[in-house]
């Protein structure tokens, strides 16, 4: 078991590098040299010769990469063009922030997602589960910018229940989560990123609870008289390592952030600071904001198989 | 109703050596027309065409068959563990003194795994993968005993050292996937002795194992059937374990038993002409070089049964008769029945 965990921990080293490889290509994927961006219009050729040498851009590449791994290894990623800011805290606020919404609309989808994809695939064919399709299939159609919009138009400016957008007080750009007042501020926008993965999560929940329920297994047990909920339990057993490895998909994608989902609630988090990025070609908070990104998906795809090791034990022997 | 009273195992054990003692026993499971009939939109399958037979306390009886001639349709409604609501069953099942159809849910989960228990053919898909050996045999127990946790896996490893599994405190804590196949078929049949049941039914237990592993394993079956004194119901389609383990034997085609007798009758003076061309279709000493004798045509639709022997259209020696009218059992000796209208003229 341990044995697994440190070696699945190795396999990141690889992936890690990759991401860092693809993230630092990035400066050499947008045209022009990466002074140019720097300097304004009229700046001279010899002010653009100091600028490389000042950057290191006059460097062979795999140099500039060498330094740039070993410098964000070190928590330094350089700093933004546009804030002047350094990138690393600029992108720890926001993935702080996303963290909060993510978090939120991921517990909501799963645990949502867990009851009504059981009892569906306890039921199927059943009013029960048509209603539960319908509500999956609705939420993977709906887009989540239109539904962001029509909860804003609802709750905050026809019935004034919860604030349209923003995170609180005013300038404020770091969560509370104690703190009620700007709790509600998340409800929107936790609900609005809920309802893909929630769609998703359910049908797979309920098709791989199917299956399990389909098993041979399931006979055995029926033939030991065992009472449905344990029989149940060992389905949702069975089935719980799949559900696991799209579950931590899903929270790896709400981690990224949605741009529209962030831009609709004015929500300061890692799609909206990857919208920015893009948008002002702020390559150094771009190439951060990815970096953080890809390792934060990484790390939660080893917790997931960590996870599945736990609950699968076939797992374990590989 | 006065069911469901003797799930506790103490008073089996102090009946059953009296069982033999007593001049008339009463059968330990008695079947009588079983009709079972799977619906779908399309079609209705005729599984089991009134099916009748009695097994006696500490009796084998072997079903065989070819697949789809019911035999473990016949079994599993004996537990009731077909999908209830695409099945139709009509007759009489007793399986010592409930009348297993006409429980409730309720009460015929009470009756499965501590006084009927069934064991399946392939135990790697049969044992729950994410459970432990320990964990599939103590729930088994609780689920109808009162036992503390700790009493429950003193009496799993009992089990495990009864069906000859090695080094078995060290098993309990092991998945199905880390014992080899013929130790998770005796890891599966612990799970099924697991209350001591009075009936132990067996769905081509060996099938799935080595031809060595497979003997094995029929030998322990027959050890235990005999230390527990338990009635066994073994289908197989493999003529040689049948013979390895049957006190009797019931042949089945299209959902109809067409024999039924002491093993030594059927294998050795087989009536039905089906039977007999069974047994001429396996191998017993022939030439290396000759082929064996296969039964022409198809096995019976069971959605279309056809009128009178349903074996008639592939039978040698039909008459027309025997496409008209369907052969009832009767006796060809002393506890020994077929059903075909040409026993007396068959040599």
């Amino acid at each position: 078991m341990i044995g697994y965990i440190i070696k699945r921990m190795l396999y990141i080293i690889p992936v890690c590098l990759g991401v860092t490889a693809v993230c630092f290509a990035l400066m050499y994927l947008a045209p022009g040299d990466p002074a140019q961006a720097l300097l304004p219009p009229d700046a001279t050729p010899e002010d653009a010769a100091y600028l490389l040498r000042l950057y290191g851009f006059d460097q062979p590449v795999w140099v500039q990469y060498g330094r740039w791994v070993l410098r964000a290894a070190s928590g330094d990623l350089g700093v933004s063009l546009q804030s002047q800011r350094p990138v690393f805290r600029e992108v720890m606020s926001a993935l702080g922030n996303t963290a909060v919404l993510s978090a939120g609309a991921v517990l909501l989808a799963f645990v949502l997602a867990f009851i009504l994809g059981t009892v569906a695939a306890y039921n199927i064919g059943s009013r029960i589960d048509q209603a539960s399709t319908t509500l999956s299939i609705t939420g993977v159609s709906v887009p989540n910018y239109w539904l962001g919009i029509v909860l804003v138009i609802v709750f905050a400016v026809e019935l004034g229940w919860l604030p349209a957008a923003g995170m609180g007080s005013a300038g404020s750009d770091s969560f509370s989560l104690t703190d009620w007042a700007q709790l509600r501020y998340a409800i929107l926008p936790i609900i609005t990123m809920s309802v893909l993965p929630l769609g998703i999560i359910m049908r797979s929940v309920r098709a791989s609870v199917a299956e399990a329920l389909g098993q041979e297994s399931i006979q055995l047990l029926r033939a030991k008289g065992l009472p449905p909920y344990a029989i149940l339990t060992h389905a949702v057993k069975n089935a719980f390592p799949q559900i696991l490895a799209v579950m931590g998909l899903q929270f790896g994608f709400l981690v990224g952030g949605s741009i529209l989902v962030e831009t609709i609630f004015n929500w300061p988090g890692t799609g909206f600071l990857l919208g920015k990025a893009i948008l002002t070609r702020d390559v150094p908070l771009l190439q951060g904001t990815i970096l953080v990104l890809s390792i934060s998906f990484v790390i939660i795809n080893l917790v997931v198989d960590v996870l599945q090791s736990i609950f699968d034990p076939r797992v374990r022997r590989t | 109703m006065r069911n469901l009273q003797t799930t506790s195992v103490a008073p089996v054990a102090k009946d059953m050596p009296l069982a033999g003692k007593i001049p008339v026993v009463s059968p330990l499971a008695r079947v009588k027309d079983l009709n079972v009939q799977f619906r779908s939109r399309d079609a209705t399958v005729h599984a089991v065409n009134g099916v009748s037979f009695d097994l006696m306390p500490r009796d084998v009886l072997c079903i065989i068959g070819e697949s789809g001639s019911g035999k473990s349709v016949t079994m599993k409604s004996m537990m009731r563990l077909l999908p209830p609501k695409k099945t139709v069953m009509t007759g009489e099942i007793e399986v010592n003194g409930h009348k297993v159809l006409d429980l409730s849910e309720r009460q015929i989960r009470h009756l499965r795994g501590a006084e009927i228990s069934m064991i399946f053919q392939e135990p790697m898909t049969a044992l729950d993968p994410v459970y432990t050996i320990g964990r599939q045999i103590t729930e088994a127990i609780r689920a109808h005993e009162p036992v503390t946790t700790s009493e429950a896996r003193r009496r799993a490893l009992e089990l495990l050292e009864l069906v000859r599994i090695p080094s078995a405190v060290s098993r309990l804590d092991a998945y199905p996937h880390e014992l080899s196949g013929g130790l998770r078929q005796r890891a599966m049949i612990a799970v099924a002795l697991s209350c001591k049941p009075k009936l132990l039914l067996a769905d081509e237990p060996t099938t799935a194992l080595d031809a060595t592993v497979q003997i094995q394993v029929l030998v322990l079956l027959r050890q235990l059937q005999d230390e527990l004194g338990m009635g066994v119901i073994f289908v197989t389609h493999d003529i040689g374990v049948a013979a390895q383990i049957a006190d009797k034997i019931a042949v089945m085609y299209a959902g109809e038993i067409v024999e039924f007798g002491s093993a030594r009758d059927v294998l050795v003076n087989p009536a039905h002409p089906y039977t007999r061309a069974m047994l001429a279709s396996t191998v017993h000493g022939q030439a290396r070089d000759a082929d064996l004798p296969v039964i022409p045509g198809d096995p019976a639709d069971l959605r279309r049964l056809v009128a009178g022997c349903r074996f008639a259209p592939r039978c040698g020696v039909s008459k027309s008769l025997c496409l008209e009218r369907a052969p009832s059992l009767v006796g060809v000796a002393a506890h020994h029945d077929a059903a075909c209208h040409l026993i007396n003229s068959l040599t």
